[in-house]
């Protein structure tokens, strides 16, 4: 028995019942169509959020002030007052896997320039966190250490609040600004970023020297933040333990006491939030691959149907020369091109409906190839695994009651 | 005579309705020539149905021999069972059995599907000369739907001689048509016979059906009960010509 004589029965076979076999491809169509969609949404929502985070720095580690127990007392880690400059200094000194290290300390307020006003955020930090945050300066220059030692009162804006301080042909640089009736001058513009993975502007903000901000705008000596860079995303575990070691010795933490502050690494974040998504795409691809199933067994109880109903035909077939094998392999051949033929238009349905949602609701995709290769050859698997029991029961019938079957 | 195309000895054929054994065939001889038109008849019970399983290699015998083109069925498997019904034998159902919705072609094309050693444009060929051959040339398109019951058994018959099989082994093939169109039938049969020389088994139990055939042999209780040569072999052309000219009413 030639294979393509198989396929043509098969195919006539198919012919035949051309509305049947599309209802029945239709279960396996949604299933690979949403598989598709579901896994090119979750895949996209992934990188999304790498590259965002990356484009932060992927180096980037913050060290926040922690609230630890004093006599069962928590207070808010941002009234917390254990990071200070020495701290700095310490960390500035000694730590080997650091590249760069800021001091932050930031407030929120209202900024004022001629008529028009904005509240917004005002981060005190030091010229190194340019380079953590990879920020770059659109126009203008960035201020020095200069600056930094004599607090200068000097400022770069953000381009959110450029947009709502100067009109489209006012040039900002050179300009007084007033930050809580503080006059800053604007030396620079930063490039745009854009929005933060958690749908933040990073653009909404004005960035100053931390020894401005500390003692003409906050009075304060502590920071909320220090933010530094490990030599390499590699490096950054072996970073955070060199400055959980320097701060508590410098916070002279007795071996029990607990952190008074917290270490986070850019990579730990990644993780966190690519594993939120993953766990996402893993639940979703599982709603979708189950409707994958269910098509399966629609197929199987369409052959199983098929079967019955051309119990005559079996038995003609048998008696005009069709082997067992031949009629296993014609309802296997018909379950798989059902499947095979469903799987194709659902790879189709699913890249147009996610095409359709990047398009419309503008959210991240990324149809990758292992999707529709993973769910086409699922579809195909699908087809052999439920069509094989329907065909092998064809197959065993007797053509002497095949023939007589009413 | 000329060759034996079938050889039938002390033919058995024994059932196990649960602890009764059933004997539907009880030691039966005969054999059957090549060119021969040859009728089975007897009455429900007789054997008949049986004995044509057997004779179509879709049964094996208990007992006994059954050489089919010098082949002993017996000794065949499953799948050698299918390859010689397919190339050896021609059947002829009495409800046509014709896949629906499929062109007269396309039916007639079947047998050939389940015959490597045919390409697609011979199996072409071989369907339209079958179809011919039954005269509804001009009907290769149509679906079952679309054929009168005659035309319907007629292109049963082209399939059964696509394959040029050794017999055409036909199964109460008039019992569903009108009196006319079994004529018309036996006609095409006897035209076969007699001109392409094909041996034909015929299994009925109308006696003015068996007029028209060379030989008859009629069964009872599983045992062979006559085995006449038809001497006035009836023609199906002239006892057609003979019919009322138009029979409505």
């Amino acid at each position: 028995m030639k294979v393509a004589n198989l396929i043509r029965i098969a195919l006539r076979a198919l012919q035949r019942n051309k509305l049947r076999a599309f209802l029945t491809m239709l279960g396996i169509i949604i299933g690979v169509g949403a598989v598709i969609t579901m896994m090119s949404i979750g895949e996209g929502s992934k990188q999304s959020i790498q590259s965002s985070l990356s484009s932060m720095g992927s180096n980037m580690i913050t060290i926040q002030p922690q609230s630890n127990r004093t006599g069962g007392v928590r207070i808010a880690s941002s009234e917390v007052q254990v990071l200070t400059l020495s701290d700095v200094r310490v960390l500035r000194r000694d730590a080997t896997l650091l590249t760069a290290i800021s001091p932050q300390a930031s407030t929120n307020g209202q900024v004022i320039k001629g008529a028009m006003n904005w509240s917004t955020s005002l981060q005190g930090v030091s010229p190194e966190y340019f380079d953590i945050r990879k920020l770059t300066v659109r126009e203008g220059i960035a201020f020095t250490e200069d600056d930094v030692r004599s607090a200068a009162k000097v400022c770069l804006l953000g381009q959110t609040v450029v947009e709502n301080l100067f009109g489209s042909n006012e040039d900002p640089i050179g300009q007084i600004i007033r930050f809580n009736k503080i006059p800053f001058q604007v030396i620079g513009i930063l490039a745009a970023k854009g929005q933060s993975s958690f749908g933040q502007d990073q653009d909404d903000v004005i960035i100053a020297p931390y020894t401005t901000v500390q003692k003409r705008v906050l009075a304060i000596t502590h920071f909320q933040n220090i933010y530094a860079s490990a030599v390499s995303e590699e490096a950054s575990e072996a970073a955070t333990d060199e400055i959980v070691r320097l701060l508590r010795e410098n916070h002279r933490l007795r071996p029990e006491d607990e952190d008074d502050f917290r270490v986070r690494t850019q990579a730990e974040l990644i993780n966190t939030l690519s594993s939120t998504s993953s766990m996402m795409t893993v639940l979703l691809t599982a709603v979708a691959g189950i409707s994958l199933v269910i098509g399966g067994i629609g197929i199987m109880n369409i052959m199983y149907v098929s079967v019955t109903e051309r119990t005559r035909e079996i038995g003609l077939r048998m008696s005009i020369g069709a082997r067992g094998m031949d009629i296993l392999m014609q309802f296997l051949i018909e379950a798989i091109m059902i499947s095979v033929t469903g799987g194709l238009i659902g790879v189709f349905l699913g890249i147009s409906a996610s095409l359709l949602v990047a398009y419309t609701l503008g959210w991240p995709i990324v149809i990758s190839q292992s999707s529709i290769v993973l769910s086409f050859l699922v579809c195909a698997f699908t087809g052999v695994f439920f069509g094989y029991y329907p065909a092998q029961k064809a197959s065993r019938l007797d053509p002497i009651e095949a023939l007589r079957y009413e | 005579m000329s060759e034996k195309i079938l050889q039938i000895q002390d033919l058995k054929r024994e059932f196990r309705m649960g602890t009764e054994v059933v004997r539907a065939l009880k030691g039966l001889s005969f054999d059957v020539a090549a060119g021969e038109f040859v009728t089975i008849m007897g009455s429900s019970g007789s054997g008949k149905t049986t004995l044509l399983n057997i004779l179509g290699c879709l049964d094996k015998p208990t007992d006994g021999a059954y050489l089919l083109d010098g082949v002993n069925v017996k000794d065949l498997n499953r799948d050698e069972l299918a390859r010689f019904r397919n190339v050896k034998i021609g059947f002829v159902f009495q409800s046509y059995n014709l896949l629906p919705r499929t062109s007269a072609i396309e039916n007639v094309e079947l047998p050939l599907l389940y015959n490597p050693a045919i390409g697609s444009k011979e199996r072409r060929e071989r369907a339209i000369h079958a179809l011919e051959a039954v005269k509804l040339a001009e009907r290769l398109d149509h679906t079952p739907s679309q054929l009168s019951g005659g035309q319907q058994q007629r292109v049963a018959i082209a399939r059964a001689l696509v394959n040029e099989p050794v017999m055409i082994l036909a199964d109460e093939a008039t019992g569903n048509l009108d009196t006319r169109t079994s004529y018309e039938i036996m006609a095409l049969m006897q035209e076969l016979n007699q001109e392409q020389n094909k041996t034909i088994i015929f299994v009925t139990h109308e006696p003015d059906i068996a007029a028209f055939s060379s030989r008859t042999v009629m069964l009872r209780d599983g045992k062979l009960q006559t085995d006449t040569q038809n001497q006035a072999i009836k023609s199906a052309r002239e006892a057609l010509a003979a019919l009322p000219e138009s029979d409505d009413y």
